[in-house]
């Protein structure tokens, strides 16, 4: 993936682990900025649906981390990092169905095992990098124009 | 901002208006501004949902309609009653109470809208049926249509591509009444009487309607009264009638209910609409058969132009409906309402611009940047002293050129303070 270092905007929500009283509002607050900088609205669905799996994933399986969402001329990037407790086999969880969610989260209505493919659906590119004990990496861009 | 084309019911009375900023704090859109002591409304983003109206403690926000006298303009005159007005009397004993004093006030037919609910129920149950957006979304709150093409311009092939009621109503009404009395569709005014002001602006948008006129129910209702008896002639007795479940969509929940299909979603109150069409966006609903969304707390019945109290409202249908039931039952004449395929939406969902900053990306992103430290640089209070609804709302507002620093009374405090300090030090030199 191309590194793109000059952000030309940037906004940054932290997510905490067990965070679903608020899960969602940072994906809220993603697609209004993408809607006030008049990006198609196709372009905002995907985002919103990958930021919206990435919030939750955040708050049901990670330790803790933040979302970023970068707005470049032709391009978003949205990135979800964490500070663990990765993930062991990433083609695994890029299966569809395939969950690691405790009972209880699946009570709440997550946890269908469809978080990961449905990132990688949304998004134009998809990179996942994770290291046990260390923490999980998702980079997403979707192209503009 | 540019100047919208769009016609809006919703106006202000200049005089009345003391600046207070109580409907800039309920405006759903953030729309509304404070500007030199008055309010003004940032028209491109108003969906006509008239909660300005309902909270205004000054009677300043009006939503205008139509005086009653208008009908006149026209030879052949027919009502077109919303089914919330039948929930504006108590003790109704049937809905023909109300269509024969609506007669003696000059009208000379009477078109329930609920019976064209019945028709659009139908239509609405078949297309659920073959639809491939999911859920569908109801069509009839016009304030949500508009939120939508607003905000929402991706869930737009959700919309259900049929007519309102009102306008199912009035075309049916004049077309019936044409043949029935030879007369020519131009010698006949249709005159839907309203809880909404949302519905006065969707009639002017749309050249093709056959709607000609809008009549609050505030406004017609002690006139009605006076003409309300027991009894009713035959000729409105023998009426083809609307069955209690079209009534019953006056009621928040009241059209999805008709519909017969358990995994459908009623949500009432125009922020609670937003939540949920968020959901929607986030495709968090896609198991869902159908959304229907009433810009209103408690639906049509909670109409910015209504008479009575939302809840007395709702308990005066609940007792009409009940009657009607009861007395489907008893003549066993449960009426079965055919689909109708003629009753699309005369031109499809367009979105409406308005959200955006402007510009290309790169000086739309120019501008959040500015938007985004100015934002900082605020209290965060909301107070909205300046005129504007939140910290945020300033920001852009200063960003678009609608307002300064300065409105912010803590920054003005903070200049006067080194004003006042540079002073001091003039004075000691």
């Amino acid at each position: 993936m191309a590194d793109y270092t000059n952000a030309t905007f940037e906004e940054v929500r932290e997510v905490g682990k067990g965070d679903f009283a608020t899960a969602g509002q940072g994906s809220a607050a993603f697609k209004n900025t993408l809607k006030k900088l008049g990006v198609g609205s196709a372009v905002v669905r995907r985002v919103a649906i990958a930021s919206y799996e990435a919030e939750i994933n955040l708050a049901i399986h990670s330790d803790g981390g933040k979302l970023t969402l970068s707005v470049y001329p032709d391009k978003i990037r949205l990135v979800s990092e964490d500070i663990g407790p990765g993930i062991a086999d990433l083609d695994l969880v890029m299966q569809e169905g395939y969950s690691t969610a405790t009972e209880e989260v699946r009570m709440l209505g997550f946890g269908a095992g469809m978080g990961m493919p449905n990132m990688k659906r949304c998004s134009d590119e998809f990179d996942l990098k994770s290291a046990v004990g260390k923490g999980t990496t998702i980079t997403m861009d979707f192209k503009l124009g | 901002m540019s100047v919208s084309k769009i016609y809006h019911s919703v106006k202000l009375e200049h005089d009345k208006c003391v600046g207070c900023t109580t409907c800039m704090k309920n405006c759903p859109m953030e729309c509304i501004r404070v500007r030199n002591g008055k309010a003004r409304i940032l028209y491109d983003l108003c969906i006509d949902c008239g909660q300005c109206v309902k909270h205004c403690p000054y009677h300043a926000k009006v939503a205008q309609t139509d005086p009653i006298t208008d009908i006149f303009r026209y030879e052949h005159r027919i009502a077109l009653p919303a089914p919330s007005l039948y929930g504006q009397f108590r003790n109704l004993h049937s809905a023909d109470n109300v269509i024969s004093a609506l007669l003696s006030l000059g009208f000379n037919h009477v078109f329930e809208v609920a019976r064209a609910a019945d028709i659009v129920s139908a239509t609405v149950r078949k297309m659920i049926k073959t639809n491939p957006n999911k859920p569908l979304i109801s069509s009839a709150c016009p304030a949500v249509v508009n939120l939508i093409k607003i905000r929402f311009p991706e869930l737009l092939p959700h919309l259900a591509n049929v007519l309102s009621p009102m306008e199912v109503a009035a075309r049916l009404a004049k077309e019936e009444y044409s043949k029935e009395h030879g007369v020519e569709i131009e010698k006949i005014g249709a005159f839907f009487i309203t809880p909404c002001p949302a519905k006065m602006a969707s009639i002017h948008e749309d050249s093709k309607t056959y709607v000609d006129g809008v009549i609050a129910i505030r406004d017609i209702y002690g006139l009605l009264t006076s003409q309300m008896k027991q009894e009713v002639p035959d000729e409105v007795k023998n009426m083809e009638h609307a069955s209690w479940r079209g009534v019953n969509w006056a009621s928040f929940g009241g059209e999805g209910s008709a519909l017969g299909y358990s995994n459908i979603l009623s949500v009432d109150g125009i922020h609670s609409v937003i939540t949920v069409l968020e959901e929607i966006e986030n495709g968090r609903l896609s198991d869902l058969e159908f959304f229907e969304g009433s810009s209103c707390l408690g639906g049509c019945l909670g109409g910015s132009l209504v008479f009575e109290n939302t809840y007395v409202a709702k308990n005066n249908l609940r007792k009409l409906i009940e009657r009607m039931r009861n007395r489907e039952k008893e003549e066993g004449t449960a009426k079965v309402v055919e689909p109708r395929d003629d009753i699309e939406q005369y031109a499809p969902f367009e979105p409406r611009e308005g959200i955006k900053l402007g510009g290309d990306i790169s000086e739309a992103i120019e501008k959040m940047e500015k938007i985004k430290s100015l934002t900082k640089s605020f209290r965060g209070l909301d107070c909205g002293s300046c005129g504007s609804p939140t910290c945020r709302a300033l920001a852009e507002d200063i960003v678009q050129g609608r307002a300064t620093e300065l409105d912010c009374v803590f920054k003005l405090k903070e200049k006067v303070e080194q004003l006042a300090r540079e002073m001091v030090d003039l004075t000691n030199l």
